[in-house]
């Protein structure tokens, strides 16, 4: 091999450095705007899932333009904050603002048969990284319609159960508050007692998973306690 | 003028350069690179074919472009520069998996970050195409990305279809009626142990078949 000055070995990494750069950037630049639109069709697909409608990449923006038919931010006393998009906000980001500023994005559905669905989004911890999902809840604002729920990198077979059918269907007619007071949803090990509205099954093998997940659920929901007790019908 | 002359396109040494890393020079089960992603994008068959034809993709294009620079990269920083090869190639499949195949990107999340640390990656710049022209190192790229694609691809089909009972998502088992007569899928096969033991039991196979891949003592 050729000895090379060192003049030669600096301009030989600027060019490199500089080309690849401007390659990247072009390339990420013209990308992104189909890049974005997936990642909307595919809020959209888990928002709809979590109200049991199921929908693919083809007819999600049209089923959620169906059924989504007001969305809205509140704070944690359960008024209306104006000028916010809910479907934007980013909850990893609020999360860290302190409770009073945070914006608490709610979806309003119609489902097939004419209920009303209040929809909750989620975002927690899992055992690798983030997990969320969306809740829905019934008319009463207690009884849980549907669930569903996706992580990032939780072990296949063992935590990343969590957005599997089965799994989700246990959250079915669950309620989150016994006499007014708010229970949340719990994940137990060992199985949940047969008939308690407030339990559901841990994955075995994923007891990490299923911690995040139960606090996730508590702690993103409880911040809509003062809205979901004030609206009740 | 000095007359060169012209090897034919594929000749007998470039075939060889496209087979041999198929069976007796295959980076997975003889070379034993590459094993981290073997055993974790097998689990389902879709995302290993697509984890196949990325690392093709980006063995060739790098194989090509650090042949064609192979003169003018300085001795001293030759690793650098190939790894930026990389991650340059890896970076542009990620964001087209992203923009065209978002679901399989989903699955493969960081896996095809990945593909930087892939030991065959480097191993096949730094050990072929910095000393050959573009057209071989491409060959030798499509073969030894071939050798590990077709590795990923078996075990990801056994692994499937005896931990979901499915081939590329189809439920086979299902259809075939089997569940009814008791049968039941290995969850076992889901688990990453099992595509090292798959592995190994390729290996096996390969070394029983061919002798001449035994380590003497």
């Amino acid at each position: 091999m050729k000895d090379f000055s060192n003049r030669y070995i600096m301009v030989f990494s600027v060019v490199m450095v500089v080309s690849v750069a401007i390659l990247l950037s072009l390339t990420a630049l013209l990308l992104q705007p189909r890049q974005e639109k997936n990642v909307e069709v595919e809020k959209k697909i888990q928002i709809l899932s979590s109200m049991n409608v199921s929908s693919d990449r083809s007819n999600a923006v049209e089923l959620y333009d169906r059924h989504i038919i007001e969305s809205f931010v509140i704070n944690t006393e359960g008024n209306r904050v104006e000028g916010v998009d809910a479907f934007t906000v980013t909850l990893r980001a609020e999360q860290r603002k302190p409770l009073a500023e945070q914006s608490l994005p709610m979806f309003i559905a119609v489902a097939d048969n004419g209920d009303t669905l209040h929809i909750i989004p989620l975002e927690g911890k899992g055992l690798w990284g983030p997990i969320w999902g969306y809740v829905s809840l019934k008319k009463d604002l207690s009884t849980i319609a549907g669930v569903t729920f996706d992580h990032k990198a939780e072990t296949p077979g063992l935590g990343a159960e969590i957005n599997t059918t089965p799994f989700e269907i246990q959250f079915h007619d669950k309620t989150i508050f016994e006499n007014g007071n708010f229970v949340s949803v719990k994940v137990v090990k060992g199985g949940a007692r047969p008939g308690n509205p407030h339990e559901v099954d841990a994955i075995s093998g994923g007891t990490i998973t299923s911690n995040g997940l139960q606090a996730m659920v508590h702690d993103g929901l409880i911040k809509y306690e003062k809205y979901l007790s004030q609206n009740r019908k | 003028m000095e007359k060169v002359e012209k090897e034919p396109l594929l000749s007998a040494k470039n075939i060889k350069l496209l087979k041999n890393p198929l069976g007796q020079d295959n980076p997975i089960t003889v070379q034993v690179l590459g094993i981290c992603s073997a055993l974790a994008v097998t689990v389902k068959m879709k995302p290993a074919i697509v984890m196949a034809i990325s690392v093709m993709v980006v063995l060739a294009v790098s194989n090509v472009v650090i042949a064609a620079l192979r003169k003018s990269i300085p001795g001293r920083i030759r690793i650098i520069v190939q790894l930026v090869v990389i991650a340059t190639m890896v970076i542009l499949v990620d964001q087209f998996l992203k923009a065209f195949a978002f679901d399989v990107s989903k699955q493969l999340s960081v896996f095809v970050g990945l593909i930087i640390t892939n030991c065959i990656i480097m191993g096949r710049l730094e050990a072929f195409a910095m000393a050959n022209k573009p057209w071989p190192s491409f060959l030798d790229g499509l073969g030894n990305a071939w050798g590990y694609g077709w590795i990923l691809i078996a075990v990801s089909f056994f692994r499937e279809f005896l931990g979901t009972g499915s081939i590329m998502g189809f439920p086979v088992m299902e259809k075939l009626g089997v569940y009814n007569f008791g049968y039941e899928d290995n969850g076992m096969m889901i688990l990453p142990p099992m595509a090292l033991i798959t592995v190994g039991i390729i290996i096996w196979v390969q070394r029983a078949r061919n002798k001449s891949l035994i380590e003497t003592k």
